[in-house]
């Protein structure tokens, strides 16, 4: 029953970083860089619908929407302000910037919100675990709420990106930006709409963890950005089932280092088996191979 | 087509045999602007002009410039992004820790104790450079880049779970994933995540400051080595560079491994300059420290690096009036400095100001107050790297 109650925190906990790792991934296939800024977009995410629905007593679900839209905008404007400046100057001065506005939204957030931990309250307050197997295996609600939300989100995104006109350009321009171009796709719009979609998803990722992991604080996105950042490496980036399966994976690792190995160690297990991945694979998972022409 | 590809090479090869002018105007820059802040420093000190909260920073500012000086091979030289550069620092830090706890009963002179620490950090950061260098290095680009993040969590996340403690008669005891029993806590070397305790401090800024000038003197040599020309025709083009004969594995290894011994070098004077250290000090925020001071310095360029390095240390606590707002503001001056110093049409616009201004300066070196030249050069480089590809 452990091994059972342990496969499902895992994919629990999987399932929030696949869907942090969908903002990474979608975010690198358009424009090629390294959002590291993503993670703390799920702590304001977080810290929004925190206010809501705690000093302007909103309901829990509303606050998770308003949170979505303040999230999308910033996401929006981050991307307006900060990396369209510098588009099309090397990955490494990009990368750097979002090193700075990570930087900006920790001390942003420090500011308004203070250095004292809150205690998130539940989406899924009040809703009872599930009892199975006689009593032995609980299953929270938030597990349950939080692997349907990913699939759910998997299948939207996926029909979204293959089927409508607005995935089509998006797939357009992550192919080639400057062809794109040339036959009447607007890029800005979609790198736009792809760091609106990112955004929007980093506020319900927020969201669903702090449910389950209620300590709030500034740096509260940071590791799960790393990790989730991982997963979609481990996936292929730029691949969205890719970034599924990394999340998922990387979740169950996770749990099952910490409870059948090492506490101190489950990062470094987790992180060790990216770059087993990676040696066998050098485009992760699901990525593809690009073959160099000279 | 390959004709193409050698006689980018050879041009290259070309200009580094013309090099040696360069060179040593960079050494003396480089040299220069490390005797002139030694000195100034040092008199601010003894005339009182500088507080004690700043004066705590130069050991600190020495270890980043060094820090800043060694990632550059890796960054700038060899053309590979590394976010992995704490975990050979913290590598580096706790053996010299561990070495000069042990040689404190039997060595009472502080100097050659620094120095046989500062051995032993370089030769195993280099055996930890060489086990991750190994695997990596067949990896390109971003992927490179995650693989070096991962390893800098293991290490630390390695030194979460060590223990080091010294028995009575002076023998050192080991521990691994948990504490070592009945030991007194003056004993107690490294304590898994609360870190290194009771280190005599036997870091000075003189020290630092050598330790400095070392990292540059071999990191300037490798730059003007046939190794290190090597290695940079390797960053410009690859292919070509294995075309014509090069060991691309053996150079970007040779160049990650003396990174990281260097770096483990100066992770142990970081090390000696505290009484109690811990892991989670040498995390991915620092490591990523030390590649802003590089990108803001000018990719490839050493004294950017160490000048980035030693202004991005004191503005801190320079900003310290401003407690609150000091790290917004850091944030908002690192994000307004890239977007200046990369956005094509802003950079022109600064460089024609200046230009206006400064009548006697030639406007191509004008504007770039983070060498932008440099930058510009490898940047363009890559660019035409990218569109043969």
């Amino acid at each position: 029953m452990n091994f059972l109650s342990s496969l499902i925190s895992g994919l629990s906990l999987g399932s929030v970083y696949a869907i942090i790792a969908l903002g990474y991934t979608m975010v690198y296939g358009i424009s090629k860089m390294l959002n590291f800024a993503h993670g703390d977009v799920i702590m304001i995410g977080a810290y929004v619908s925190f206010i809501m629905s705690m000093h302007l007593g909103m309901n829990g679900w509303l606050a998770l929407l308003v949170a979505m839209f303040v999230c999308t905008c910033l996401g929006v404007l981050i991307e307006r302000l900060a990396y369209r400046p510098l588009r099309g100057t090397g990955s490494l001065a990009v990368l750097i910037t979002a090193i700075g506005v990570s930087y900006f939204l920790q001390n942003m957030a420090l500011l308004i919100w203070g250095a004292n931990p809150r205690i998130f309250t539940s989406l899924f307050n009040g809703m009872a675990p599930i009892h199975a197997a006689g009593g032995q295996l609980n299953i929270s609600a938030e597990s349950i709420f939080t692997i349907a939300a990913n699939i759910i989100i998997m299948i939207v995104l996926t029909l979204f990106v293959n089927k409508t006109k607005a995935g089509k350009a998006m797939r357009a321009v992550s192919e080639d930006n400057g062809a794109a171009q040339l036959m009447g796709i607007n890029v800005n719009q979609s790198i736009s709409l792809t760091f609106a979609i990112g955004s929007g998803l980093a506020a319900v990722a927020g969201v669903l963890m702090c449910s389950a992991y209620p300590v709030l604080i500034p740096t509260t996105g940071a590791m799960p950005g790393i990790k989730a950042f991982t997963a979609a490496v481990f996936g292929g980036i730029g691949s969205i089932p890719g970034a599924m399966i990394g999340g998922l994976i990387l979740g169950i690792i996770e749990i099952f280092s910490r409870a059948y190995i090492s506490t101190e160690l489950a990062d470094a297990i987790v992180f060790g088996c990216l770059i087993v991945v990676l040696l066998v694979r050098p485009t992760g998972l699901l990525g593809k191979k690009v073959h160099e022409k000279v | 087509m390959a004709e193409r590809l050698l006689k980018s090479v050879s041009v290259r090869a070309l200009k580094g045999a013309k090099r040696g002018g360069q060179y040593r105007r960079e050494a003396m820059i480089a040299y220069g602007i490390l005797i002139v802040g030694y000195l100034l420093l040092q008199l601010g000190a003894a005339t009182g002009l500088i507080g004690m909260n700043l004066q705590g920073q130069f050991v600190p500012i020495c270890v980043y410039m060094s820090l800043a000086i060694s990632l550059n091979l890796v960054v700038g030289i060899s053309g590979e992004l590394s976010l992995g550069h704490a975990g050979f620092m913290a590598a580096g830090a706790f053996t010299g820790v561990v070495v000069t706890r042990v040689l404190e009963g039997s060595l009472g002179f502080a100097p050659a104790r620094l120095i046989i620490a500062l051995i032993a950090a370089a030769f195993v950061a280099a055996i930890a450079g060489f086990i991750i260098g190994i695997p990596i290095l067949g990896l390109r680009g971003d992927y490179l880049a995650i693989v070096t993040l991962a390893f800098g969590e293991i290490i630390r996340n390695f030194m979460n779970v060590i223990y080091f403690g010294l028995d009575k008669n002076g023998h050192l005891l080991f521990s691994f994933n948990h504490a070592i029993d009945g030991l007194e806590d003056a004993n107690r070397v490294i304590t898994g995540p609360i870190g290194a305790t009771g280190i005599t401090k036997i870091a000075t800024f003189t020290g630092a400051t050598l330790l400095t000038a070392f990292t540059l003197f071999v990191v300037l040599n490798i730059k003007n080595s046939k190794q290190g020309r090597a290695i940079m025709a390797i960053r410009d083009n690859r292919i070509a560079g294995e075309s014509i004969g090069l060991d691309v594995k053996k150079y970007k290894l040779m160049a990650f491994v003396v990174s990281a011994a260097l770096a483990g070098m100066a992770g142990c004077m970081f090390g000696q300059n505290y009484s109690t250290l811990a892991p989670v000090k040498f995390n991915f925020n620092t490591s990523v420290l030390i590649l802003v001071f590089v990108v803001l310095g000018g990719i490839g360029n050493i004294w950017g690096s160490m000048i980035a390095a030693a202004l991005l240390t004191i503005l801190p606590e320079a900003l310290r009036q401003f407690s609150d707002y000091r790290m917004l503001t850091y944030a908002i001056v690192l994000i307004l400095v890239m977007i200046c110093t990369y956005n094509p049409a802003i950079k022109a616009r600064i460089t024609g100001i200046m230009a206006k201004i400064n009548p006697f300066k030639k406007p191509k070196d004008g504007g770039g107050k983070t060498g932008g030249r440099k930058t510009g050069g490898s940047k363009s480089k890559k660019k035409s790297g990218k569109e043969e590809a």
